[in-house]
């Protein structure tokens, strides 16, 4: 983070200021501004932080407190690499996140546009548009599965009206073909308002006067789509993509809700493995050891990716 | 109308304009249907083809907020008349009521969890905040970055020690331990999004303050917040709807006591009985205060998500 004027400002100023009027020094009123929060995050983040690094090495079981405790070394992490179900945990979880972010980004990045055609109720419709991702993913999980029912869902019907299928022929929760696409439609249906909400705020940080410039100079709406709005979109649109692929890395409630990782163990992303790990089969040394490795595939993977996204702001 | 090389032609704004309208709809219509299913009978709820004229019923709400037994017509006929129309529409199904469901006490749980930790992130967030802005804190880079790291933590990960950590200090199911629990989820936003409200608030003020005698905490409550309200309240709704929405940790750290909806909404459809048309009363009645919520502050709302993201 770059030192802004205020900052700078704010550096440089008060401190004399304060301490003629006061006897506390400036560092310590920083403290008692920042102190408690640091406090919380210490005994909230923290704190579970390193106990589940440090249980992650043990064969410790949460449904059994008094058996002792067994250092394991890195046994735990050795299984989970070469535990096959682990990889198939983390197929279905990058066929969720592929797809989630393609369906959303086009679909975003195309309402966003058409929204900054700045018709008349723009607005209005924007917040109708938005309230989807508003709601707890839970419920809207829930009620998805009614939609999804064979026969009587909503979906179903729907499916079947336009396509004249028979609408008790396909089980989109049910059958192992469908179900993966089945919470990739849900997640699109709630999440495709970010992605709008992001480039929309890309599109409109971009002046009038380089598409005058453009115009005058001859260059077609085309041409100006892709030399002028992409590029300079770019930035926004992969910040959306960054935030929906780490959000759908860590998803359990939506998909657990429709499917509870089935049929079988096709949707079962790596946060719902792991909650079965830790909280049905109480293998939590295991599951401790998993824990650590998604979140540092995350953070892995999140850096990587800011690096990439600064280069293209430069640009 | 003057014309202009970059404005949209009319032609174009209104073909804009009804593609958008039309996905709107495309939208609507799942939350528009679970709308309906609530003031369903359950045999309309599950017809073919799905109804969309029907007699409207209460039925959906009175079994999310009763629970029922089923008795045999000798027993119904011989009850005194019903009371009131909730036992009629119960009665018709050859039952009666046995009491309360638990779906109050859940929505009483959501209610007071979230407006606690929302006003605890507020409260611990604008201080933390106005520190990150105002002052040389040591490392306060790396602690900014810390702070929002704490979010890319899948939640079942962060379940784990908690789970443990309150199960030694008595905390678990218990709404003290849910509301510190969503606060330090809430807290990083909110430092985030209050800390880019008050970078834009100018020093100025403050040090005229500081001179004219105000002591800094005096400067802080007397000129900052005032200043700041807008985006401390944009900031409480995005905690309030967090805390309102969250599964992850309620279904793994509440089972009865401190329990919220989100969990408990699932369960209503009850063994067997697919009683769709309360569980759709139920999502209806907790989604509802999110969706007004949403429409009245749009404005306050669309600004933080997109401010929100764009600063990180």
């Amino acid at each position: 983070m770059s030192l802004d004027p205020v900052e700078q400002a704010a550096r440089a100023t008060p401190v004399t200021v304060a301490k003629k009027i006061r006897g506390l020094s400036d560092r310590a009123i920083a403290w008692i501004f920042v102190g408690p929060t640091i406090l919380l995050l210490l005994a909230i983040n923290i704190f579970p932080l390193i106990w589940t690094i440090n249980l992650s090495f043990t064969n410790y079981k949460a449904n059994r407190p008094n058996r002792p405790v067994e250092y394991v070394g890195l046994r735990n992490y050795e299984r989970i690499l070469n535990d096959s179900d682990i990889w198939l945990n983390m197929q279905a979880t990058a066929h969720f996140l592929v797809w989630t972010i393609v369906f959303q980004v086009l679909i975003g990045f195309t309402l966003a546009w058409l929204i900054n055609r700045k018709f008349k109720g723009n607005d209005l419709w924007t917040t109708i548009i938005v309230l989807p991702m508003m709601l707890s993913p839970a419920v809207v999980g829930n009620f998805w599965t009614f939609f999804y029912q064979p026969q009587i869902g909503l979906f179903n019907y729907v499916v079947s009206f336009f396509t004249g299928a028979d609408p008790s022929s396909f089980e989109m929760l049910g059958s192992v073909d469908l179900a993966p696409w089945a919470i990739v439609i849900v997640d699109t249906w709630m999440w495709t308002p970010f992605v709008m909400l992001i480039c929309l705020a890309g599109l409109r940080s971009i002046p009038n006067y380089i598409y005058e410039a453009a115009a005058i100079d001859r260059a077609s709406k085309w041409r100006q789509f892709w030399t002028i709005t992409i590029p300079m979109v770019l930035p926004f649109l992969m910040l959306a993509v960054l935030f929906r692929g780490i959000e759908n890395f860590k998803m359990f409630d939506l998909v657990v809700q429709l499917t509870g990782g089935g049929p079988g163990s096709t949707t079962e992303l790596a946060s719902i493995n792991l909650k079965r790990e830790a909280f049905e089969k109480w293998r939590t040394g295991y599951s401790s050891a998993f824990a650590i490795i998604l979140f540092v595939t995350v953070f892995g993977l999140a850096s990587i990716y800011v690096k990439a996204l600064n280069k293209v702001k430069e640009r | 109308m003057s014309y202009s090389i970059t404005e949209p032609s009319s032609r174009q704004k209104k073909v804009a304009g009804s593609l958008v309208i039309l996905y709107a709809f495309i939208t609507l219509v799942p939350l528009f249907w679970v709308f309906m299913t609530g003031f369903k009978t359950p045999p309309d709820s599950i017809s073919y083809p799905p109804k969309i004229l029907f007699t409207p019923s209460l039925e959906g709400y009175v079994n999310l907020f009763t629970t029922r037994t089923r008795v045999s017509p000798e027993t119904l006929q011989q009850l005194p008349p019903p009371a009131n129309f909730a036992e009629e529409i119960v009665r018709n199904r050859n039952m009666v009521i046995a009491g309360p469901s638990k779906y109050g006490e859940r929505f009483l749980n959501s209610v007071i969890i979230g407006f606690g930790s929302t006003f605890l992130s507020i409260f611990l967030g604008t201080l933390a905040a106005y520190g990150f802005s105002r002052f040389k804190v040591p490392f306060k880079d790396d602690l900014l970055f810390f702070i929002l790291s704490t979010r890319m933590m899948p939640p079942i990960a962060v379940a784990i020690p908690i789970f443990l950590m309150y199960r030694k200090l008595g905390l678990s199911d218990t709404h003290v331990g849910m509301i510190l629990l969503y606060t330090a989820v809430n807290i990083s936003l909110a430092v985030w999004l209050l800390k880019g409200f008050m970078d834009e608030i100018p020093l100025e003020y403050e040090e005229a303050a500081l001179i004219d005698g105000y002591t800094r905490f005096q400067a802080f409550y007397k000129v900052v917040l005032p200043q700041a309200a807008t985006g401390i309240a944009s900031t409480a709704i995005f905690c309030l709807i967090f805390a309102w929405n969250e599964y992850a940790f309620a279904v793994l750290l509440t089972s009865g006591t401190a329990q919220t909806a989100p969990p408990f909404i699932p369960t209503i459809i009850g063994v067997g009985g697919l009683d769709w048309p309360a569980m759709a009363a139920g999502a209806t009645i907790f989604l509802l205060p999110v969706l007004i919520f949403t429409v009245m502050l749009r404005k306050h709302l669309l600004r933080g998500i997109t401010f929100g993201a764009v600063r990180k």
